[in-house]
């Protein structure tokens, strides 16, 4: 009988990633609806000591597979071990962090013990699902995610394979509060790695300080009109935009004047963005920059004009002046996390 | 008959859309203020076959259909009349005479780097004192044993700016008035050939248009296209397909301004409404859709009557008498309907109009149109 | 060398929207385009063709429309292309998709395999390790740029991380999954449209996989996941707009709303 849910605690250089303990986190929710438990997934080289991290952020126990060929993820070393661990096991759910290792091995692992994957969930639940009006029915992983770019949301079952598997992005899920005198099994699974199992030759790794910025990937953007004054205000915004995890972006009047950067520019001209935060700092509303970020999930316009167009299209309008309310915002913020870092 | 594109076309037709929109729409409106044409996108355009649609591809061409090469121009005239023109007087003057008149040997040489993608041609009838009375050329060409002597002047020659190939006419018999009228072909580096600045004009600025001059020119008489004295006729050939190309850039300006009246009227709002929501705002539109529907379809049937091997000249003298008239109104309306903001540079309605008025002038103006017509009615 | 690229036609989500009366998606007159990320994968693959010679093969899977795609893709220079469709395939998620392109192509045959990372519509980008692991062949994902091919058979492979990436060395057979970045795909030329529909287009059928598939694991019946319901997200009502608030009220109320919808 599949059971438990297991949490793929994704790791590089040992360091173990946000989102792994957002779906721990999570996991707890589903697990305790379930009446079952929640595994933490360790892979890696020399890797068991941080199954204790699993655990203070609410993993019941956790399965761990050791071996130098972990140490930095290929596909093929990592889809072998975790197969293993779930033939082993047989959990009734796993999940990934949606990032470009669990969206590579993922897929690759469904695939291999075939069953189903559904990518990028927003929500969990467990909820019971009937066939028919006879079935008593059976509860069961509904994952809710977006499609078609994000214009409809569906709702995916998985009902007659195991594991029930699915990815989630970073930031979606909330972690729970670390309990340092919480304690649970760690077991090994050992898995015989043979020198074929590496079929690619990482030639070089390159890490990277800074990637490129792509507004339109961004989570929030913090805009800046002409509202702002001055092209040296970005640096509030870009303060506003470090603390919540976001970028800065311009109308295409800044941009014309030089402020800042065209690959920043948001509107008809620019790029159309849909973040899930998008705050208008003095900008006016016309419709050419209007058009390329309405569709954006919630909106803060702040406008020293009452009749900005910009407040037809805001879900939180704030008359009032830019210039005084974002450094204040800053400074708010940044109290804010230290008060429930 | 069947008013529907084919499958071909369609996609055709899309792809000049999507090339259109991406690489000639951002580099209009700079073009326009520096009256520089951008050589970069002069090399997309070969690269994609954009100068060589109608032509077999057993010289380098695309193996295309006027029709095709008519809806390429329009696509592309409504973001930039500057572009479609540098097209046209490439693929429809420059490329035709060698095309239709040249032999084996000049296809070969002259023919195919024009429209396999190496070479820009352009096209030097106009003098300044030969335009609609063409047959008037002072431009003279001397044999000289095996070589010709070309002295004169070109002038409003478009793309001379940074063509490499010049096909233009010469007289080599005065006596004989039109009948001695020959065609050449002249590569830009020949000794003598001097192009002049550009020169500044009220439109499709971007387009290279400069006056030409020959002193003392010498080129091999195998640079003769067709026979001594056959230059009006093959003048005047190129002539009848290069007002399919203009129709149908007419018909794109037109269009282009349309479009960007209507997103306008849908955005704007006085007294309270949209101004699309006024009928006599509905009642314009509708009339000025009418008219360019009407511009679009004289020109295609002067294409279609062009690939089928029929006597087109009068259809396509009609389509861009047509064309290029309605071209000037809508694009007039278009400034109207946007008011304030249609006067702007900001907009690109005011350069459609500033470049619509060429349509009537070039390639036969309208009155050269109308005697093309009613001389094709045997009416007199 | 034989490069196949596996591509998809998707509505042009950029263009969908919602009828704000019915509150569902206006499907009509969306235009129909080759997914972003695969139109990489086919420019990526064209420039392995010029610089090292070889065919560059197109597949699509989808309804007979689909057919517009590839011709779009020979336009560009493909060699030759394929349509896998069928009524039995209809409703396949991603396992199911991947077994029956990987079917086909066990048929059409391949050194190296692009697919696009993810497609718009679906957005799962899983199809391609999955195509992988059917067919028993390492997979790169996230391809940001192709080095080179060494030997006639090893590709040097840029491999993009979150906070790093990789210079991977890997043998054919194998498939890379192609970010947009990959390579910025060409238009089509004016004369290879005239000659795309010269060319025929194969339909790839049941009949013909059916030998490597098993109908009960295809289709909407026999996929692993299915759809249980979709809906349009709520729609948006009219904002709140605050004129009389102090810079102090305004900052509250702003952090108050980002704590209700998880930005902090």
């Amino acid at each position: 009988m599949s059971r438990d849910i297991y949490v793929v605690a994704e790791q590089r250089d040992g360091e173990i990633a946000k989102v792994s303990f957002e779906l721990i986190g999570e996991a707890t929710k589903l697990a305790a609806d379930l009446e079952q438990k929640v595994v933490g997934v360790l892979m890696g080289d020399q890797i068991k000591d941080k199954a204790q991290s699993l655990i203070e952020a609410g993993a019941d126990s956790v399965v761990y597979v050791e071996d130098k060929m972990l140490a930095e993820y290929v596909t093929e070393p990592y889809a072998k071990a975790l197969t293993a661990i779930i033939k082993e096991c047989d959990p009734e759910i796993l999940l990934f962090g949606a990032t470009s290792i669990g969206r590579d091995l993922a897929p690759r692992v469904a695939s291999r013990v075939h069953t189903g994957l559904t990518a990028d969930c927003t929500k969990l639940d467990i909820d019971v699902w009937k066939a028919n009006e006879e079935d008593p029915g059976q509860k069961l992983l509904f994952m809710t995610r977006p499609a078609f770019g994000g214009n409809i949301m569906a709702t995916i079952l998985c009902k007659h394979y195991r594991p029930q598997m699915a990815t989630v992005r970073p930031g979606v899920m909330k972690r729970i509060p670390v309990d340092h005198s919480r304690t649970g099994e760690v077991k090994e699974i050992k898995v015989e790695f043979k020198p074929e199992d590496m079929n690619v030759v990482i030639r070089e790794i390159v890490k990277e300080e800074h990637k490129k910025v792509d507004i339109t990937e961004a989570k929030c953007l913090i805009s800046g009109g002409r509202g702002i004054g001055s092209p040296e205000f970005y640096g509030t915004l870009q303060e506003v935009a470090d603390i919540i995890g976001g970028e800065i972006s311009s109308s295409r009047a800044n941009v014309d004047a030089g402020w800042i950067a065209r690959d920043r520019q948001v509107g008809q001209t620019g790029k159309t963005v849909r973040p899930e935060l998008y705050m208008a700092c003095g900008i006016s509303g016309a419709i050419q920059h209007v058009a390329g970020m309405e569709g954006s999930e919630y909106i803060i316009a702040i406008n020293k004009n009452d009749t900005a167009a910009i407040f037809d299209v805001a879900d939180l309008g704030i008359v009032g002046d830019v210039r005084v309310i974002m450094p204040k915002l800053v400074d708010a913020l940044k109290k804010y996390k230290v008060a429930n870092a | 008959m069947d008013f529907k594109l084919t499958k071909t076309h369609l996609l055709q037709q899309e792809m000049f859309r999507r090339f259109a929109e991406n690489e000639v729409k951002p580099l209009a409106e700079e073009m326009d203020e520096t009256e520089i044409f951008d050589l970069e996108l002069l090399k997309k355009m070969h690269r994609y076959g954009l100068m060589g649609i109608p032509y077999s591809k057993k010289y380098g061409g695309v193996g295309g259909d006027y029709l095709g090469y008519a809806l390429a121009m329009e696509e592309i005239a409504k973001v930039d009349g500057s572009t479609s023109i540098t097209i046209s007087v490439h693929t429809s003057l420059a490329c035709s005479c060698l095309n239709d008149f040249g032999t084996e040997e000049q296809k070969e040489t002259w023919l195919r780097p024009l429209i396999d993608g190496s070479k820009t041609g352009c096209y030097g009838l106009t003098e300044p004192n030969a335009g609609t009375d063409a047959a008037g050329q002072q431009t003279k060409a001397v044999l000289d044993g095996d070589h010709y002597i070309i002295n004169g002047t070109k002038i409003f020659t478009t793309n001379s700016g940074f063509a490499d190939t010049f096909v233009m006419f010469a007289m080599t018999d005065k006596s004989v008035g039109t009948k001695g009228i020959s065609c050449f072909v002249v590569d830009r580096n020949t000794p003598g050939l001097t192009v002049g600045p550009n020169i500044h004009r009220m439109g499709i600025r971007a387009a290279s248009n400069c006056e030409v001059s020959y002193e003392n020119v010498r080129i091999p008489v195998s640079q003769r296209i067709g026979k001594e004295g056959e230059g009006f006729k093959i003048a005047m050939k190129a002539l009848d397909g290069g007002r399919i190309g203009i129709a149908a850039q007419a018909t794109g300006i037109a269009q282009g301004a349309l479009n960007e009246a209507i997103k306008y009227v849908k955005e704007r709002k006085q007294f309270g409404k949209r101004i699309s929501s006024f009928q006599n705002t509905q009642f314009k539109i509708a009339e000025m859709q009418t008219l360019i529907d009407a511009a679009r379809m004289m020109t295609w049937r002067a294409a279609v009557a062009k690939d089928n091997k029929e006597n087109f000249g009068p259809m396509a003298a009609q389509a861009k008498l047509f064309a290029s008239q309605i071209a000037n109104d809508v694009c007039r309306d278009a400034v109207q309907l946007m008011g304030g903001y249609g006067y702007c540079r900001e907009y690109p309605v005011e350069r459609a109009l500033r470049d619509a008025k060429i349509t009537e002038i070039y390639e036969g103006t309208s009155e050269a149109m109308k005697m093309v017509i009613a001389g094709s009615m045997k009416i007199f | 060398m034989k490069i196949v690229v596996c591509i998809k036609q998707v509505p042009d989500t950029n263009e969908v929207k919602l009828d704000p009366v019915t509150n569902t998606l206006i499907r009509d007159g969306v235009p129909s385009i080759i997914n972003h990320d695969d139109k990489s994968g086919i420019e990526a693959a064209l420039v392995l063709k010029e610089r090292f010679g070889g065919t560059v093969t197109v597949v699509c899977m989808g309804p007979p429309q689909a057919d517009l795609a590839l011709r779009e893709a020979l336009a560009m220079g493909c060699d030759d292309a394929y349509l896998i469709s069928a009524r039995e395939f209809g409703g396949s998620d991603t396992w199911a998709t991947a077994a029956i392109i990987s079917a086909a192509l066990k048929k059409i045959g391949y050194d190296l395999i692009i697919t696009g990372r993810q497609a718009i519509d679906g957005d799962t980008a899983q199809v391609g390790p999955q195509i992988a692991e059917t067919l028993g062949i390492p997979q790169v994902s996230y391809a940001e740029e192709i080095y080179d091919i060494e030997d006639g058979n090893k590709v040097i492979v840029k491999r993009q991380y979150e906070d790093r990436y990789h210079i991977i060395e890997v043998k054919m057979p194998c498939l890379l999954t192609a970010l947009t970045e990959l390579a910025d795909p060409r238009y089509m030329h004016a004369g290879g449209i005239i000659d795309a529909y010269e060319k025929e287009i194969p339909v790839i059928g049941y009949e013909d996989l059916k030998d490597d598939l098993v109908l009960e694991h295809i289709g909407l019946k026999g996929s692993p996941t299915n759809v249980f319901k979709s809906f349009t997200k709520q729609a948006k009502g009219t904002g709140e707009l605050h004129k009389e608030l102090s810079p102090d009220e305004a900052v509250e109320l702003i952090i108050k709303k980002m704590e209700d919808r998880h930005i902090i």
